[in-house]
């Protein structure tokens, strides 16, 4: 199989507070808000380079979505960022009426995403965020899996009309995605072609499924790898099109089954092409302290469960 | 524009009957706080807001900015807005209806010119104008960006979020109003949450307060010219403007049960009676 390699771990997060930068040194229109966690959003290099176009909120999300939205209507492009919980689930309503509902320009900047959160626990884990984005009409729903990625998608972001939500970590992971690659939103990227199983992975488990497509290989599965960092607009097409392929296919994803990415495949698969299906996610659970490599193995979202996982839907074709 | 505080009367008793038919052709609404808020509204959208219907833009550019924070105060916003030439006056009778761009709650997905942003859901608008007036800050756009609360929708936290924030950025562009009649769905503010002194909390906040006669033309006047005097001073400012919800009508007058509810047929007759008509005639 196509080989990846590791140029050396990085934090997402770090990927975004890098692209943010990028993107405000083209676009003066680009500020930025955060709601005390600034250093934690990799927002310092922005602060620093453009002040005036930096706001603290203070530990105020609402107001910050809020504020956001006026900034946008006014023509602004506002990224704001907090932990993925602090800026979805506690901020639902307003993301809803004032971003979505009120089609404002706003970019949720969502990072320490997951379970890979690590040791601050459950409070602070989020594994329903992408089910909340995703039921909201109209949002676009990324979740790059690696630095490079996540730079590349924070431009995409910007250049793009309309709310995003952008999804990302706080662990340093493999950094592995071609540095020069451009996001396009809504487009599925094919990691390796394979003809025996197909592995939808997004975010942190992209990295994962890779690992496991090497494993399968070994025992003779040809994996085909995709990553889908946009998890709204899905690329239904790059995913049948790999379904009709293989005939079996597995979603894993750092986030809960109900609302996730696993659940909307699945919606597109039971209308165009059943197909035997398995999941890889956090199941119906919070999540707990540990460090982020303990969690993804005592929750089942590592390489190993998506290799099982690959192995029970080969043999359910 | 500049109205005598006679054309302004005038125009404030035809706002009023267009609520009160418009509640009643939809069935629906909220007639109560409309009604509180019809004089000082008019007065600003008539007399103080540098603004031009013909050329709106959502953006605001060039143009001083109204964000209804208290999204159910649909009826007033909507005949104002209609009044001032921002879309027919006929689209009126439209009010919560299918396919209408007069949303029960005002919505920017109808192409409805004059508004511009999304509420309802309370406690939100006040944010959106701080953004708003960030936003003509770093545009260098000195014109101000307006917000309508209600005393009710303060009970939300957000709206103290805001005022933190505001005061924070010194945004001495933002001028916020709040409708303060006392009352709210289920009665009396002091009765369901009582917030106490709202001049010494705004003053707490680190915001310039102005106290003010909400059905009083001279002293709504007063308040808009000690507000706008503000600019430069580095402080955002809140004008309480004490009303009446239901006023203008003896039986809907100084009660919250007239917050949601709509006359009956007789009611609106005799309502329209008190009101009297006016030159500009109903839609």
């Amino acid at each position: 199989m196509k080989k990846y390699i590791d140029t050396g771990k990085k934090d997402t997060r770090s990927g975004f507070g890098a692209g943010l930068l990028i993107a405000a040194q083209a676009d003066e229109r680009i500020v930025a808000l955060t709601a005390d966690l600034k250093g934690s959003l990799k927002m310092d290099a922005f602060a620093a380079e453009f002040p005036e176009r930096f706001f603290q909120c203070g530990i105020a999300e609402a107001n910050m979505v809020g504020a956001a939205a006026g900034l946008a209507i006014t023509g602004k492009i506002p990224f704001i960022g907090s932990f993925a919980e602090f800026v979805t689930g506690r901020v639902y309503d307003q993301l809803r009426q004032e971003v979505a509902y009120g089609n404002t320009n706003v970019k949720i900047a969502s990072s320490h995403a997951g379970i890979t959160l690590g040791e601050d626990g459950a409070t602070h884990q989020t594994m329903e965020d992408i089910a909340l984005m995703r039921a909201l009409p109209g949002m676009v729903v990324l979740n790059p899996c690696d630095y490079n990625q996540t730079l590349q998608a924070t431009l995409a972001a910007a250049r793009y009309d309309g709310p995003v939500y952008l999804r990302f970590g706080r662990p340093a992971v493999p950094n592995f995605t071609p540095a020069d690659e451009p996001f396009v939103i809504g487009k599925a990227v094919v990691l390796n072609e394979g003809a025996d199983v197909t592995l939808l992975a997004t975010g942190h488990t992209v990295w994962e499924a890779l690992q496991a497509a090497e494993t399968l290989e070994a025992e003779g599965i040809a994996a085909e790898v995709i990553d889908l960092a946009t998890i709204k607009p899905l690329d239904e097409a790059a995913i049948l099109t790999s379904a009709r392929k293989t005939g079996a296919v597995v979603v894993a994803e750092e986030h809960n089954l109900a609302g996730g990415l696993g659940e909307a495949v699945a919606g597109v698969l039971a209308l165009h092409c059943p197909t035997p299906m398995e999941f890889v996610n956090g199941a119906d659970r919070f999540g707990q302290s540990g460090t982020p490599s303990a969690l993804m193995a005592a929750y089942g979202i590592d390489a190993p469960h998506i290799a099982d996982a690959a192995r029970k839907a080969v043999g359910r074709k | 524009m500049n109205k005598s505080k006679e054309e302004l009367g005038i125009i404030a008793t035809q706002v009023r009957r267009d609520i009160l038919r418009m509640v009643c052709m939809a069935k629906s609404g909220h007639p109560g706080g409309s009604m509180s808020s019809t004089d000082f509204l008019t007065a600003l959208y008539f007399n103080e807001m540098s603004h031009d219907p013909a050329t709106w833009t959502r953006s605001g550019k060039g143009q001083d900015m109204f964000i209804l924070s208290a999204g159910h105060m649909t009826p007033v916003y909507y005949s104002i807005l209609s009044r001032c030439g921002y879309f027919p006056v006929s689209e009126l009778a439209s009010f919560r209806q299918m396919g209408t761009r007069l949303q029960g709650h005002p919505s920017v997905r109808k192409n409805l010119p004059g508004v511009f942003q999304a509420s309802g859901s309370l406690g939100q608008g006040l944010s959106a104008a701080a953004g708003a007036a960030l936003g003509k800050k770093l545009d260098k756009d000195n014109h101000l960006v307006w917000c309508l609360c209600g005393d009710g929708e303060s009970e939300e936290g957000q709206i103290w979020e805001a005022g933190m924030f505001a005061a924070h950025h010194k945004l001495d562009n933002l001028i916020a109003m709040t409708d303060w009649n006392g009352k709210q769905i289920d009665g009396p503010v002091d009765e369901v949450a009582g917030e106490g002194d709202l001049a010494a909390k705004w003053d707490a906040w680190g915001w310039r307060v102005i106290v003010a006669e909400g059905h009083d033309f001279d002293s709504i006047a007063k308040a808009f010219e000690l507000a706008k005097a503000g600019a430069g001073s580095g402080q955002p400012t809140m004008i309480l403007f004490k009303t009446e919800m239901g006023h203008g009508v003896d039986f809907m007058a100084g009660t919250h049960k007239w917050h949601g509810s709509v006359p009956k047929p007789e009611q609106l007759e005799d309502a329209l009676k008190q009101l009297g008509e006016t030159p500009l005639g109903d839609f």
